[in-house]
């Protein structure tokens, strides 16, 4: 099977062909054809990048509409912990959860707790597989991604862990099921995302087994009625207090999150996909294996960099910051029971079912003769080019244009450095042509005078 | 290395000193081999080979030059360098030797693996230096599973 699906799409009404997302798109995924910006499948990593570039807003996230939610008789959100840091100091995340059933859900999970326990699960997971150091967390789906398609041979050091969005699901659904005598399927289990890529994570899981959730919608979407239905909920009723928080799960909204709130000593955290790339080129030189643990995130500062979320994500960066300083100070530790993660963990409750496997770009041909002859064509069309990158013929770089002129995508005149060479040339060629028909018209000329044209004198 | 219609070459030049683009003609070669579809080891192995070689050049010599073949059958790597050359090639490639200075220790270099980890990974690997004038590295991939054996 070689069809990946994508949450990100382009409406072609709104595309005015700016090419900024173009240009944003880490993978070169995107082509500017005729005005219009169209996604390449294959190359896709659903990283976002292009929802937050597009200037026209014509680059939109499939997210879930809200009205999937009657298609259930049940339905539970789970925030991603992202959504705690979208809004004021003095909104605690209890409110937050109150704010969702207030909306329409009929309840809310604080997947914090699942986050927590996770933590747990992987600090033992660390402790047992310390031999394929470093250990990359799998909680960002676009990093997974990138590994399946660049990096394959780091697939083995990605965590096996299952994520705590999916833990939390499964635990809701066996639970509420039994609570309410409902079927799991009748339990509508949706995730509020931070990001495209998680919804890809839902309906098409790296691993291609079956993912717990059932949808997510988009931070961005609920904030505004979320904002309003937070206003008429008092801090009693939802509980002021942050006692109930678990500061383990609150790591998992930020960059260096994780490692923070486990201690852990030897980790290193890197976000943006720029900066991972050049991690990861030198992992896989083998030049990190003094390093334990990789915490890497598609967005800049973590989810909270998430291109569906609103505030600003420096600021979001501060109250997850100082959410967890005070439960640090106040010393809460109001997180999942260490022994009974441990038991859960060694029975297996945690591990992912299916193994991770390589997703590599198809090359240029099957066969590899024929693929190094593409390879040698296209870098003789690079040569002619003006290696500037202007993008102006809708490819990202001249290198990217060579590829798609070889491929037949595209035509070498769509350069608009190409384009005065060969009028130039035409030019050339036509004046040649004009010259060619005045000496034969001259030739002609002189041979049609009569040659008794001295005797008339 | 002629050039013929199914063999691609690229020529790198290579700075010595300049440790701020080390790596990146191991990165372009891994783009090359992954376009043309070379499996994943024999890529990670060229990658490590090219990147050792690369920083060889950048640590002791003044510049360098990487020639870099693929044909259906192989990929060839030749690292000329002009610098001080090896003095005892058999002892360089001992693992753990090295004569790289204080310095670049501190930097996370020079732990005396770079000669072990290219043979490590080739199928054939040959060294020729004079001393004073610089170091010939010539690294051979197989592409071909039974000929790796």
């Amino acid at each position: 099977m070689n069809h990946y699906l994508h949450f990100v799409r382009v409406d072609e009404n709104k595309c005015l062909g700016r090419m900024k997302c173009m240009r944003v798109c880490p993978t070169q995924a995107i082509r500017v054809k005729r005005g219009k910006a169209k996604i390449h499948d294959e190359k896709c990593i659903d990283c976002g990048e292009c929802i937050t570039a597009c200037p026209t807003g014509a680059i939109r996230p499939l997210t879930d509409p809200f009205g999937e939610l009657t298609k259930f008789r049940h339905t539970v959100a789970v925030p991603s912990p992202a959504l705690y840091a979208q809004f004021g100091q003095k909104i605690t995340p209890g409110k937050i959860l109150s704010g969702l059933k207030k909306l329409g859900f009929d309840d809310a999970y604080d997947l914090a707790l699942s986050c927590g326990e996770v933590s747990f699960a992987l600090q033992e997971y660390l402790r047992e597989n310390s031999e394929t150091k470093p250990l990359i967390i799998n909680t960002c789906p676009t990093v997974v991604r990138l590994i399946q398609v660049k990096y394959p041979s780091l697939i083995k050091h990605i965590t096996p862990i299952d994520i705590p969005r999916e833990i939390a699901a499964r635990e809701v659904k066996q639970k509420k099921s039994k609570q309410y005598g409902l079927k799991e399927k009748e339990i509508g289990a949706f995730y509020i995302t931070p990001c495209p890529a998680k919804m890809i994570s839902i309906k098409q899981p790296a691993e291609k087994e079956k993912s717990y959730l059932d949808g997510a919608i988009s931070i961005s979407d609920i904030y505004g009625p979320l904002l309003s239905a937070m206003e008429n909920i008092d801090q009693e009723e939802s509980g002021e207090s942050l006692d109930n928080l678990c500061i383990l799960g609150l790591g998992w909204a930020m960059a260096g999150g994780i490692s923070r709130t486990l201690k852990l000593k030897n980790s290193l955290t890197v976000s943006g996909l720029p900066e991972i790339l050049k991690v990861f080129d030198d992992m896989e030189r083998g030049s990190l294996q003094h390093i334990d643990f990789i915490e890497a995130y598609s967005c800049p500062q973590g989810c909270i960099g998430g291109s569906l979320t609103v505030e600003n994500l420096y600021i979001s960066y501060n109250k997850i910051l100082r959410l967890i300083e005070e439960l640090e100070l106040k010393k809460i530790k109001r997180c999942p029971d260490v022994k009974e993660v441990r038991k859960k963990y060694s029975e297996g409750y945690f591990l992912k079912k299916h193994k991770l496997r390589p997703r590599p770009i198809k090359p240029l041909n099957d066969n590899l003769t024929e693929a190094i002859k593409k390879r040698k064509e296209i870098e003789k069309i690079y040569e002619k080019l003006p290696k500037i990158d202007c993008g102006a013929c809708g490819s990202p770089t001249c290198e990217a244009f060579a590829e798609d002129v070889a491929k037949k995508e595209s035509s070498l005149l769509d350069c608009v450095f190409m384009l005065p060479k060969k009028l130039r040339y035409l030019s050339n060629e036509l004046s040649e042509l004009l010259n060619k028909t005045k000496s034969i018209n001259k030739t002609r000329q002189n041979n049609n005078k009569p040659k008794t044209k001295g005797k008339l004198k | 290395m002629t050039e013929k219609e199914n063999v691609l070459f690229r020529k790198f030049e290579i700075q010595g000193k300049d440790f701020s683009r080390a790596g990146s003609i191991s990165s372009k070669i891994k783009e090359i081999l992954q376009e043309t579809g070379i499996s994943n080891s024999i890529i990670r192995r060229t990658a490590i080979a090219t990147y050792e070689a690369e920083l060889n050049v950048v640590m002791y010599a003044d510049k360098g030059i990487l020639y870099f073949s693929l044909d259906p059958d192989s990929i060839r790597l030749k690292i000329d360098d002009k610098g001080k050359g090896i003095k005892d090639i058999s002892l360089a490639m001992k693992e753990g030797y090295s004569t790289a200075t204080e310095e670049y220790r501190e930097m996370g270099f020079g732990a005396g693996m770079g000669l072990p980890n290219i043979k490590k990974n080739a199928d054939k690997f040959t060294v020729s230096s004079y001393v004073g004038k610089g170091t010939t590295l010539e690294i051979l991939f197989y592409l071909n599973n039974s000929e790796a054996l």
